[in-house]
């Protein structure tokens, strides 16, 4: 924002109560409530407004005060910002936050990634950080980028995940693959929070080489590092915290099968959410959103097989 | 009758249920002359075992299926070829119908053969022919049973994408490695492995030694999945101090029978104590005409088969069925005997057919022929098929209880048991109690209470008791 004066925030609470994740904290003291807007309690009128800033030349970084409350801004982000630029020729620089995810008994309306819905629709980007320097770097990504960005905030990962972030501003491309952890045996494909579950599950495995491609973004993804990391340990582990049908997951299955067929040892494997709402309850919660034991019985399955 | 060209041994049509057999063992090698009829190989259906015998005279030229493997009715098994002839080429044709017809005309005659011949050993004074458990048959074809085809487990035949592609790109034959994966499946590292010890020339060096090293040592196994994880069980393994062993064909049968009919019928056994003081009067008297006219025992067992059926006839619910929502009577008996086999290690339940027809020499004849064959492995699977009603012997042993498990679809069995002196009250000439030294047998009815009520069962058994007690020789 000190950079770039087209650069503003909006979003419900993110002003002059820093947002209900504190992560716009201290933002409206130093660059003033024009730029630091606390809106209406409406998603479609922040997503709605921020296109049409994009399209006069700003570049808008609304936040949803969680990722399951942007289901109000459907019509204007598919309809209008996704098609915009192939309609128009216009682009629409805008990114939207959605602190997203569960684990802290939100409940259904406080605990979904809804990043499958989005990538689903052609125009719009989906990121998904997991560590604080990808948060980082990815965000300003997101801000440069021409089209419409969902910037996906593990809430888990805010106060629970800690990194070093280098002072200097740099940029993390949009589409590439990290490695988390390299191994030999089994890749497990995940981004967010879930890498993290990945982590240790591997670490919980001594006699199984677990390699972990954390996506960082999952549209558009990194196809290449996928199926590379497949190539070497011809057993794949899909994980998303997401609900299974049509889940992410789901298309990365597909393509490792389209692709990288000749190369499998083992069928794809997905370990996802059931297909449900995310429940209320800290033990059917923990049922739900895919845990470590869940991970290390898919890979000691394939490992096995 | 000398064969005059080759003649193929094809796998029998044991009965109309059965559509595949098991090789369990060849009874002549490649090379050895054998007789027509002579016994050739041992076979294993989920009915029955049996022998089949040679369908010609001559040199059994060539074995076509090995022993383990389970083949459709109708495959070639073998080739039997004139003496002295070379051996030609092996025909690869179909085999026609006949020869199928063919050889289960033989198998039936080598099987009838047998029952002229009833051996006296079947024939003990405490009946022996029958033991605890129960059957194998139905009339209902049983669920296809899995078999592998050999003891490796079928995952030796999955082969992976990437274990398919790097077969064929280094000339693998994947037959030379030990599998580590599931089932024994070859998993990618097992062929590269595989490769890099040197096992197997890759396709551009013609000049790869020419004696193939031996396969490398299995690599170590990895620790079985955790069970609670794993969506299908993991092989078997032998724990130290156990010993493991395949099923045969016939364990397994009685294993899936004895399960589905207990999630089937509402078990229920009622017992009744009869004074078969008379019987063993009438038996003792009978015996030795028995034996010397007709060759054979009139065993307890024939005794309470005979009065069973009269019993029957009054209570047609009992040898009756539930067949979807119907109720299934008969104006016939079927009747199941159940036979423990030599070895101790399964049993099989033959069939007399018809049984009202027969007296207590017909039945004792009939029992005596179908128990012999069990054990001789010469039954047809026909034979141990359509029973309406079963009889199980647990007494041979001593005991004086049991709760037998019914035969399905039947409503019913009978379990007979030890006959043996006790102290029994009677009442004397003048009508006064005394106690007597009476022989005594318990009796239990197992009923399907689905359609058998306790108190029907309970006046079967009383009505049997009755007929046992006071029949005289001349109803037998």
């Amino acid at each position: 924002m000190r950079r770039d004066k087209r650069v503003f925030v909006i979003g419900e609470d993110v002003g002059v109560y820093g947002g209900a994740f504190k992560v716009t904290l201290g933002f409206q003291e130093e660059f003033g409530p024009w730029r630091v807007i606390d809106s209406p309690l409406s998603e479609t009128a922040i997503v709605a407004g921020c296109t049409g800033a994009a399209i006069m030349g700003m570049r808008p970084v609304a936040e949803m005060q969680f990722a399951d409350f942007i289901s109000c801004a459907w019509d204007h982000l598919v309809t209008v910002a996704a098609k915009q630029r192939y309609r128009a020729g216009t682009p629409v620089p805008i990114t939207v936050r959605l602190p997203s995810g569960g684990g802290f008994s939100g409940g259904p309306f406080h605990s979904q990634n809804p990043e499958s819905s989005f990538a689903h629709i052609p125009g719009l980007k989906c990121v998904c950080p997991a560590t604080p320097e990808d948060a980082k770097g990815l965000i300003v990504s997101a801000i440069e980028d021409p089209n419409p960005v969902l910037f996906f905030e593990h809430k888990h990962l805010y106060r629970r995940i800690k990194g070093e972030v280098p002072d200097e501003r740099y940029v993390t491309p949009i589409g590439k693959a990290r490695t988390h952890r390299e191994g030999e045996d089994v890749t497990v494909i995940t981004w967010g929070a879930m890498v993290y579950t990945a982590e240790e599950a591997a670490k919980q495995l001594d006699d199984v080489s677990v390699e972990i491609i954390d996506l960082r973004t999952v549209l558009p993804w990194d196809r290449e590092a996928v199926l590379e990391s497949v190539q070497k340990t011809s057993k794949a582990l899909v994980l998303h915290e997401d609900t299974r049908t049509g889940g992410f997951g789901a298309e990365i299955a597909a393509t490792i099968a389209e692709e990288a067929f000749e190369h499998l040892d083992a069928p794809v494997k997905r370990v996802t959410a059931p297909d449900t709402p995310v429940p209320f309850s800290p033990v059917l919660e923990k049922a739900f959103i895919p845990q470590v034991e869940d991970v290390l019985a898919g890979l000691r399955e394939l490992s096995a097989y | 009758m000398a064969t005059e060209a080759a003649v193929d041994v094809v796998m029998p049509q044991m009965g109309v249920s059965v559509s595949e057999g098991t090789i369990t063992k060849w009874l002549k090698q490649e090379g050895q002359p054998i007789a027509a009829d002579e016994p050739l190989l041992e076979i294993s259906t989920d009915k029955v075992d049996t022998e089949v015998p040679s369908p010609g005279e001559g040199v059994l030229q060539q074995i076509l299926v090995q022993e383990g493997e389970t083949v459709e009715v109708g495959t070639r098994l073998a080739v039997i070829a004139p003496e002295g002839s070379e051996a030609p080429p092996a025909s690869t044709d179909p085999v026609p119908e006949p020869a199928t017809a063919q050889a289960a005309a033989e198998a039936n005659a080598a099987a009838s053969g047998e029952s002229t011949t009833p051996s006296a050993e079947t024939t003990d004074a405490t009946p022996t022919e029958t033991a605890t458990a129960e059957t194998t048959d139905t009339t209902e074809a049983p669920p296809p049973v899995a078999v592998p085809s050999d003891g490796q487990g079928d995952g030796k035949t999955f082969v992976s994408p990437v274990v398919a592609r790097i077969a064929a790109e280094h000339s693998v034959d994947l037959k030379q490695i030990s599998g580590t994966g599931r089932g024994g499946r070859v998993t990618k590292k097992d062929i590269l492995t595989f490769i890099e010890t040197g096992a197997a020339p890759p396709p551009d060096s013609p000049e790869a030694p020419a004696e193939a090293p031996a396969a490398p040592a299995p690599e170590a196994p990895k620790p079985p999945p955790a069970p609670a994880l794993a969506p299908t069980p993991a092989p078997a393994a032998a724990q130290v101090g156990e010993v493991l062993e395949p099923m045969n064909a016939m364990r397994r049968g009685i294993a899936e029978h004895m399960r589905r009919s207990l999630d089937t019928s509402a078990h229920v056994t009622s017992a009744i104590e009869v004074d078969m003081s008379r019987i063993v009067s009438i038996r003792n008297k009978l015996k030795q005409e028995y034996q010397a006219a007709y060759g054979v025992n009139p065993t307890y067992l024939a005794f309470v088969a005979r009065a069973t059926v009269e019993t029957l006839k009054e209570y047609p619910w009992v040898n009756g069925e539930i067949r979807g929502d119907q109720i299934v009577t008969r104006s016939y008996v079927n009747l199941g005997f159940a036979v423990e086999l030599a070895d101790g290690k399964g049993l099989i339940v033959p069939v007399l057919k018809n049984v009202e027809t027969l007296n207590l020499l017909g039945i004792a004849k009939g029992v005596a022929d179908l128990a012999q064959r069990a054990r001789d492995k010469k039954l047809l699977p026909d034979e141990v098929q359509g029973g309406t009603f079963t009889i199980t012997n647990p007494g041979g042993y001593g005991t004086f209880h049991g709760t037998p498990v019914i035969s399905q679809p039947q409503a019913g069995i009978l379990g007979t048991y030890a006959v043996v002196k006790r102290p029994w009250v009677i009442q004397d000439e003048l009508g006064d109690d005394v106690i007597a030294i009476r022989s005594i047998m318990n009796l239990t009815l197992t009923y399907d209470h689905r359609l058998v009520d306790g108190a029907l069962a309970g006046r079967f058994l009383r009505d049997l008791r009755e007929k046992l007690q006071t029949w005289g020789e001349s109803d037998y």
